[in-house]
Order: C-alpha cells, then sequence, then structure tokens
C-alpha cells in the first residue's frame, strides 16, 4: 500500500484562472492503475462532499487514446510507449509527491481540471486525413497487392491513439507528428497515393489555420509519443510538401 | 398486443436480399436533401451508418458521448473481421460463414439476417482496403488471414491487435470527410437522455451537453441508434467506462422491444480480477488461443498450494497438470467456442482447482508453443499481448503461464429490429451491438466488427431509404413542439431528483454491488432459484440507490457522478429484465446456462421444442412486468443439431 502526496491542477472552467491543490492519498494499492488511484481519490471527495476531479479516460487499455495528463513534467508519466491509463501505481514510490497536470497547449483549451478540449485534432482530419471513396462500388480488395514493408510501415504509422501528447509536450505546439502519422499511413498505401498532393497541402494549410505551431524538428514528440510514433513521418510529409507546392500547387 | 413482424423478404435464402433491394422504395436527390436522419453513436456502426447518409445526401446529425467520435469502444477491438473471401482457398464460402454463425450462435438467431450478414461480409472487407485501411499482409502483397474460435477455415482479416481501431479509424476518416463536406454535422460530449415520439414515430432526441450541462433537443425524420453494448451492467467488463445501456433503455421505455435481454458473452480469456478498487477489466485475445494451452493442477492440494505462493506454475510437473478443454473436448481443444470455455475454466475453479490467490484463474500456458516454434515466432505473433500483460500483472508470460479467467464482454440481447433494423417504434432503428439481431445467444469471435459495419455501411442505408420514402412531404420537425418539451421536462425532473438525494454512497459503490448480484446470479451460471433472488436484490438495491446515492453537485456544467448516475439507475432496472429474461428461458443455449438444464457430463441442454424463439419484451410501466412476445424462429436452410465440439 502507498501513501501518496498529490498536486493536482484545478480549475473551474475555461475562464477560471486554476490552481494546484494539494491531496494527501493513503493506502493505494500498488496493483492499480493510476487511473485506478485517482479513482479512489474521487470516491473519497465525493463522500466529503467536494467536487471530484474531472479527467478524460474511457477504455483504460490504452486504445482509444482520451486519457491523457502531464504527470510529474511528461505527458502520460515518464515511461515510454505507455499512455497514463496504463501506468499502474508500483511505478511510484511510498511517501513520493506526484504533480497531475492538464495537456497545456493552445490548441487546446482547458475545459475543466485535467481535462482539455482537443476537438482541433478531429478538425485537422477532417481536412483531408482520409480516402475520398463513397461506401460501395469499389474493387475487390485484392486487387491491387501492396508490398508488405509499405504496409507495415503504414499500420506503424496508422497506430496513432490521437492522444495530443505530441502537440501538449512541443514547445511550438506543433501537431506534426499526429498529422504526418495520419498523412503517412495512407502515404504508404496505393488506396491513398491518389489524393497524396492534395491531401498534404490541404492538411498543412488547416494546422496552420487552428493555430498549432511549427514544427522546429526538437522531437520531443516522439520520445513522449505513447506510440511510439516515429518522426521519419514528419521528414516524409515535407518531403511530399515541397513536391506538391512544385507538382500541383492547391489554388487558393 | 402488438404484433411482431420480421419482415423477412420472400425467396430463396440466397435470393432474399437481392430481391429486397430490387423492391424496396428510393428517395430522389432532391428529397434526401430535405430529410434529415439523427444517428446516436460513433462506433463502426454509427459511423457507418453516418457517413454512408451524408453521401446520399441526407442531412445528419450525429452523437458520441467521448470527446471525439474516434473514441468509440469500436477502438478497442484486436483480432479481427470475418468474411467469407476465401482467399486460402480452404473451403469457405458465403453458406459456410452464415453455418458457422448460426451454428455458433446455438440456433436463436434469424436465418435471413445472418444469411444477408454473410453476404455482405466481402464487400465489407473491399470497402475498408479502400479507404486505406493497413490490413495485415503476407510477402506477396496479397491481404493475409488467420483462425477463430468455432470454426474450421482461416477467414478473419487483421491489423495487429488493432483491427477494431484500424476499421474505426476508417470509417471515422469517412465520417470527418462527410463532416467536411457539410452533410454530416458531428456533436462530440453528447448524451442521449431520451427519445422522443410525436405521433407514435420516432422524431427527435433529448441529448444532455456534458460540458455545458444543458439539456439541447434535436429533431428528425428518423433516429439510428448504434450506442453500444451493455456488458457494463456487471460493473466489471471488458468494456470501456462509458459503455452504457441508457439510450436503449430510453427507447425501450418509449415501446421499443428489448430482445433476448440476457444473452451475455463471458469471455474466456481476460485478465483475472485482483482487486476491490479495479475498475474494468482487460481482454487477452482469442487468438492465444491458437498456441497457449489451458490447464489447473489435477490435485487440489497443489491447486491451494499455488493459490498461497508456496509454488509456482512452473513448479508443477506434466502429469500433475489437467489440460481440461483438451481432455474434454478433444477435438477443437482449446479452441472451443467462448462459452464452452468460459463455463469450463469457472467448473475447475468452482471445484476448488483454481490459482491465483483469489482461486479464480487457469493458466494459460505457452511452453509448447515457444517449445515449438521459438521465443520469436511467439513473440512476433502475440508480443503485443504479452507486454500488455506483463505491464498489467507484472509478471512474464514467457517464463511463467499467463492467468486468465473469463469476463463479461459482449451483449449479444438489444433492441429487438425487423430485417430492415428498424425496432418496433416506426423510425427508430438500431445497429451495432445495440440491437440483438445476428448472434443469437453466442457471438463467435471477429464476428462483431463485420455485423457493426455491415449495418452501417450496406443495411441501414438501404432500408432508411425505404422508411423515408413515404416521408418525403413530411416537414421538418420543429424542437420547440409539445412533446419535445414535455421530454426535456422530465429529464429535468429525473436529474433534480437523483441530485436532490445527496445520500450517503457513491454511485460507482453502488454499481460495484450491482455487479457482483449480476455476476453471481445473472452470470456464467444461473439458476431458479438465484435468479429469483436476484431479482428480489437488484428491486432493493434500486430502492436504496434513489434513497442514498450521492451526487455531489458540481461547478460548471462538467459533473462525470451525475453521469454515471444516469447510467446506473438504468443499469439497476436493466439487470432486472436480464434476470427475468434468464429465468423465463428454461433452457441452456450459448451464454446462457442454466444449471438445471445440463447433460449428466455438463454439456448444455437445449430445448428447441419450446424455446426456438426470440424473446422480445415490452415495457409496462415502472413497476410492472413486462409482456413478453415471442417470435419464432424457422430453420430452413441448416439443420438443427446439439452443438458438439468433442
Ligand atoms: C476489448 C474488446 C475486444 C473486441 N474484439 C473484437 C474482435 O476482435 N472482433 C470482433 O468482431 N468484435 C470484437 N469486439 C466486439 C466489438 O468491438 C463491438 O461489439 C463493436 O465494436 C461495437 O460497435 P458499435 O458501433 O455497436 O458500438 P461502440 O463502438 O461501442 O460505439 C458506441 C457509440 O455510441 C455512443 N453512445 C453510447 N451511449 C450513448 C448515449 N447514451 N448517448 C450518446 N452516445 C452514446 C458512444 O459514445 C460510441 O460513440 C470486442 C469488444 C471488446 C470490448
Ligand atoms: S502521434 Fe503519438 S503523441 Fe501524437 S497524438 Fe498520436 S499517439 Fe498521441
Ligand atoms: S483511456 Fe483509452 S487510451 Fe487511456
Amino acid at each position: 500500500m502507498l501513501n501518496l502526496k498529490l498536486k493536482i491542477w484545478r480549475q473551474k472552467n475555461n475562464i477560471d484562472k486554476g490552481r494546484f491543490v494539494e491531496y494527501n492519498v493513503d493506502n493505494i494499492p500498488e496493483e492499480a492503475s493510476f487511473l485506478e488511484m485517482l479513482d479512489i481519490l474521487n470516491e473519497r471527495l465525493v463522500l466529503q462532499g467536494e467536487d471530484p476531479v474531472t479527467f478524460d479516460h474511457d477504455c483504460r487499455e490504452g486504445i482509444c487514446g482520451a486519457c491523457g495528463l502531464y504527470i510529474n513534467g511528461h505527458p502520460h508519466g515518464k515511461y515510454k510507449n505507455t499512455t497514463t491509463c496504463q501506468l499502474h501505481m508500483r511505478k511510484f514510490k511510498n511517501g513520493e509527491t506526484i504533480t497531475i497536470e492538464p495537456w497545456r497547449s493552445e490548441a487546446f483549451p482547458i475545459i475543466k481540471d485535467l481535462m482539455v478540449d482537443r476537438s482541433a485534432l478531429d478538425r485537422l482530419i477532417q481536412s483531408g486525413g482520409y480516402v475520398s471513396v463513397r461506401t460501395g462500388g469499389v474493387p475487390d480488395a485484392n486487387s491491387i497487392a501492396v508490398n508488405k514493408h509499405d504496409a507495415d510501415l503504414s499500420m506503424d504509422a496508422a497506430s496513432c491513439i490521437g492522444c495530443g501528447a505530441c502537440v501538449a509536450t512541443c514547445k511550438n505546439g506543433s501537431a506534426m507528428l499526429f498529422v504526418s502519422a495520419k498523412f503517412s499511413q495512407l502515404a504508404l498505401l496505393p488506396q491513398g497515393q491518389v489524393e497524396t498532393y492534395e491531401r498534404v497541402q490541404k492538411m498543412v494549410a488547416r494546422m496552420d489555420e487552428l493555430g498549432f505551431g511549427n514544427c522546429s524538428n526538437t522531437y520531443a514528440c516522439m520520445a513522449e509519443c505513447p506510440k511510439g510514433i516515429s518522426v521519419t513521418n514528419i521528414a516524409r510529409m515535407n518531403r511530399q510538401f515541397l513536391a506538391a507546392k512544385i507538382a500541383e500547387p492547391l489554388k487558393k | 398486443m402488438k404484433e411482431l413482424n420480421s419482415k423477412i423478404p420472400a425467396g430463396p435464402l440466397s435470393e432474399k436480399w437481392t430481391n429486397y433491394k430490387a423492391h424496396q422504395n428510393l428517395v430522389n436527390p432532391a428529397n434526401k436533401r430535405k430529410l434529415d436522419i439523427i444517428v446516436i453513436g460513433t462506433g463502426l456502426a454509427g459511423a457507418s451508418a453516418a457517413a454512408s447518409f451524408g453521401e446520399m445526401g441526407f442531412n445528419v446529425k450525429v452523437f458520441c458521448i467521448q470527446d471525439s467520435p474516434r473514441r468509440a469502444h469500436s477502438i478497442a477491438a484486436q483480432g479481427g473481421i470475418n468474411a467469407a473471401k476465401n482467399y486460402p482457398n480452404d473451403g469457405d464460402s458465403v453458406y459456410r460463414l452464415f453455418y458457422d454463425t448460426i451454428k455458433g450462435g446455438d440456433y436463436r438467431a434469424r436465418e435471413a439476417n445472418v444469411y444477408r450478414l454473410a453476404e455482405l461480409s466481402n464487400n465489407i472487407i473491399d470497402q475498408c482496403v479502400a479507404q486505406g485501411v493497413p490490413f495485415a499482409r503476407e510477402y506477396g502483397g496479397l491481404l493475409a488471414n488467420r483462425s477463430f474460435g468455432g470454426a474450421q477455415v482461416s477467414r478473419t482479416f487483421y491489423a495487429r491487435g488493432q483491427t477494431g481501431q484500424q476499421l474505426l479509424l476508417g470509417a471515422y476518416g469517412a465520417l470527418s470527410k462527410e463532416i467536411e463536406r457539410g452533410t454530416v454535422k458531428m456533436y462530440a460530449r453528447r448524451e442521449m437522455m431520451d427519445v422522443v415520439l410525436v405521433d407514435g414515430r420516432a422524431r427527435g432526441v433529448i441529448m444532455r451537453n456534458l460540458v455545458t450541462g444543458e439539456l439541447e433537443r434535436y429533431a428528425a425524420h428518423a433516429v439510428v441508434i448504434a450506442s453500444g453494448g451493455y456488458g457494463r451492467v456487471f460493473f466489471l467488463s471488458t468494456n470501456a467506462m462509458s459503455s452504457n445501456g441508457s439510450a436503449e433503455w430510453q427507447a425501450y421505455k418509449k415501446g421499443a422491444m428489448m430482445a433476448n435481454p440476457c444473452f451475455t458473452q463471458i469471455h474466456p480469456t481476460c485478465i483475472p480480477v485482483h482487486g476491490d478498487y479495479q475498475s474494468k477489466l482487460t481482454l487477452m485475445s482469442e487468438s492465444l488461443r491458437n498456441d497457449g494451452r489451458i490447464w489447473v493442477p489435477k490435485n487440489e492440494k497443489v491447486a491451494e498450494r499455488l493459490r498461497k505462493g508456496e509454488i509456482k506454475a512452473k513448479d508443477v510437473a506434466e502429469e500433475e497438470r489437467d489440460y481440461y478443454l483438451e481432455r474434454r473436448y478433444p477435438a477443437f481443444g482449446n479452441l472451443v467456442p467462448r462459452d464452452v470455455a468460459s463455463r469450463a475454466a469457472k467448473e475447475r475453479c468452482d471445484a476448488g482447482f483454481g490459482v491465483n490467490n483469489t482461486g479464480l484463474a487457469v493458466y494459460l500456458d505457452f511452453k509448447e508453443a515457444i517449445g515449438r516454434l521459438g521465443q520469436k515466432v511467439v513473440e512476433e505473433k502475440y508480443g503485443n499481448l504479452f507486454e500488455m500483460y506483463e505491464r498489467i500483472v507484472d509478471d512474464n508470460p514467457y517464463e511463467t503461464p499467463m492467468m486468465i479467467y473469463p469476463a463479461v464482454h459482449y451483449t449479444m440481447g438489444g433492441l429487438w429490429v425487423d430485417y430492415e433494423l428498424q425496432t418496433t417504434i416506426p423510425g427508430l432503428f438500431a445497429a451495432g451491438e445495440a440491437n440483438f439481431s445476428d448472434h443469437g445467444a453466442n457471438r463467435l469471435g471477429a464476428s462483431a466488427l463485420m455485423q457493426g459495419l455491415s449495418d452501417g455501411y450496406f443495411i441501414l442505408p438501404y432500408t432508411m431509404q425505404n422508411y423515408l420514402s413515404d416521408q418525403i412531404g413530411v416537414p421538418r420537425f420543429n424542437p420547440d413542439a409539445p412533446e419535445f418539451m414535455e421530454a426535456e421536462k422530465q429529464i429535468r425532473e429525473k436529474i433534480n431528483r437523483l441530485m436532490a438525494i445527496n445520500g450517503k454512497q457513491t454511485v460507482d459503490s453502488i454499481h460495484r454491488r450491482l455487479g457482483l448480484i449480476m455476476w453471481n446470479k445473472v452470470g456464467m451460471a444461473r439458476n431458479e432459484q438465484g435468479l429469483k433472488q436476484a431479482i428480489e436484490e437488484i428491486k432493493a438495491l434500486r430502492k436504496e440507490f434513489w434513497q442514498d446515492v450521492k451526487v455531489p453537485a458540481t461547478s460548471g456544467g462538467m459533473n462525470n457522478e451525475l453521469e454515471k448516475a444516469l447510467r446506473v439507475a438504468d443499469f439497476l432496472e436493466m439487470g432486472e429484465l436480464m434476470a427475468r429474461d434468464a429465468l423465463m428461458r428454461n433452457e441452456s443455449c450459448g451464454g446462457h446456462f442454466r444449471e438445471e438444464f445440463q447433460t449428466p457430463d455438463g454439456e448444455a441442454m437445449r430445448n428447441d421444442a419450446e424455446y426456438s424463439f426470440v424473446a422480445a419484451y415490452e415495457y409496462q410501466g415502472p413497476d410492472a412486468e413486462p409482456v413478453l412476445y415471442k417470435e419464432e424462429l424457422k430453420f430452413e436452410n441448416v439443420e438443427v443439431k446439439q452443438r458438439n465440439y468433442k
């Protein structure tokens, strides 16, 4: 059992200024997950008549991308390839102080406490992160062979869970890792290649529109990404962006 | 009495869907623009339906609880999706997929629906590949397949251990495309509170905006419920934290019937429960049973020493191990269907042979596979699952066998729908896990993804037009109409009532207690006495909830405790209906095992003479017993047999 001190960011809403509040939580089982530890805290707060801590979460198995907390200065905590919900309390020491904050980025306004609004990521995908085919009328699935190596790389890129840790950790608030992952997934497959030039220009333009920062190649994003998305995707997208600008510039 | 009309088209099985499409009514493009459709849910079923409606030119409004449509729980599906492509040339066909699904469901599903599902399975794979879903491929560049429980062919398509994620992201892409075009409007962080009926037809919904806490009214010409499964009535399950039964339940209370509510799938390979603070259970993909061997010790004393931690699994000699699935089912061995595997694990643990400090676990051992294939191959096949296991349990499955135990996973029951996926309320449709349609009493692995996408991409776009074709003259509805205002008022009163209780128990603590009642008495094995007790206990707990729950008032609109309380209030009613249904069904079939109805060697005993029907319930008011309707199931294209996996 662990006894811990939590420093949690509390903020009533988007207008409130917010502050850290300290909580002592005792008797936390080591097998509990990090979010279960917060559940225990919340259950106690509710019984004391206090406002429980709000945070996003859903699948609790590292795949939906809903969870995301800054834990002791790292998005999703300091362990590699781990989402917040996959972090277990056995990784913490008895008596430790744990600081918990929300994603902080201009593109992600705080809704309440540790919950932020990441809908800008959806709007990025809407700008072109798909193949523009309609339902029905498509060819047989095996009519186009796909190089296995490319298919594997595409799958690597497609593993992005859209959590936004890359944006939150970037000092420029850039969404390049996220966007380039979707771009690469599609660029590596023949089905996606048809629209590559148009897609890359539209997605880059939307990034600017939504106020995401520029990428200055510090690669903090890759270090913190819970799904190990590689910055080679960013390089691929930059190359294609330049090629597109020359070959098929989009009309404004 | 209403009449249950399943509207199955005439003609031979293999021509029914073609005939339906040839004769259904259509809506011309200019008129589509005048018609509005509401879709609740953005999982595989909801996202694919909404995107397809949008492409066709309808005006669509789609809602989800999460902050983004991409996070619906379909995202968590691991293993794969079935299709009758027969790419491996191993003898698969539409008929065989249909047959396996009917048999796997223990002959409690509708032939015509299941056949259509098998027929559409191939279109789904084509569609997903065209969308850029990165399915696993072979070196020649063509699609790879693997096998799953309950089938003797390799027909499962997959994207590593993340098939649901990739299929959902494909559908989310299609949805995003339509949002950009403006045909679909997306409303995230919204939860459905009620369906609104005008003159007996579904014409809209009341939603709660989870950020502001406001109630919102939306009107449309038709409503689709694609809200997923209600497995969280058991509290612990492999479902997501926000998975719920409330959308279905509100529809039920407005007159849509609930079908086979007691048919629940308990998945055999999940990480065992370890503490009472636990919030959910994690599935270990069924594919592990391809190479893992399941066992417990032969000797109770050995089991006890394992439980106390005096010895480890690897200290148990080969001849001391009971590979009970291989012993009981030599033909299918470790690959028997899920319901059979789950029950067998429970039987061993109940008899005192279980391991883990709780006694509620069995071993899933890869020693033989590692010896046969080498660690590297095992790692390639299952590496991500082993890693997930190690992360949670802190034990290395390459060295010590995994411990697993069954957990609630899927609900075959759901809103009753006819062949057009329409509920008993005109204009209210249900798709995906939220309807009862295709899996009978037990769902085969890799067929829920198939069903969700066939409902959304290929069935609703047709059947919806058939419904809307005579609605083109009906003007847009006004969400300020009295029916909407009244529904909103009632929800507001319900919320106020909940908040005013200010009792001493948290929502979760009551939900956990409900879960235990359900698990112990309406779970893997059920009997008359236990079910009757469960009904009384649930009623008592419901009363306690409404007298003693504590839902704190929070600053601002966001109130997670209130969200949970509203869902648990519904689970406390749903659980009772599930127990009633289980009590009514005096037979064992699929996931529904009544201890009174088993063969001397413990196998399920179906009763086709009396129970070959879909049980559909009609709501009669808060404390009244629901009315049971029976839809007889006719099997004309398969021979109905006792399932045998021996
Ligand atoms: C861990 C796991 C692994 C699985 N693996 C497989 C597999 O390998 N193969 C397979 O075929 N099947 C698998 N399944 C089953 C399958 O994933 C699901 O049955 C299927 O994805 C359900 O899809 P759906 O669209 O019906 O619902 P979901 O994907 O659950 O989506 C429900 C949607 O409805 C919304 N919603 C719910 N309630 C409300 C409300 N009241 N108001 C507003 N919105 C609401 C949610 O926000 C969400 O958007 C698995 C299931 C689990 C849990
Ligand atoms: S790239 Fe990584 S950090 Fe960024 S959204 Fe995707 S998974 Fe999260
Ligand atoms: S809760 Fe889904 S990834 Fe963490």
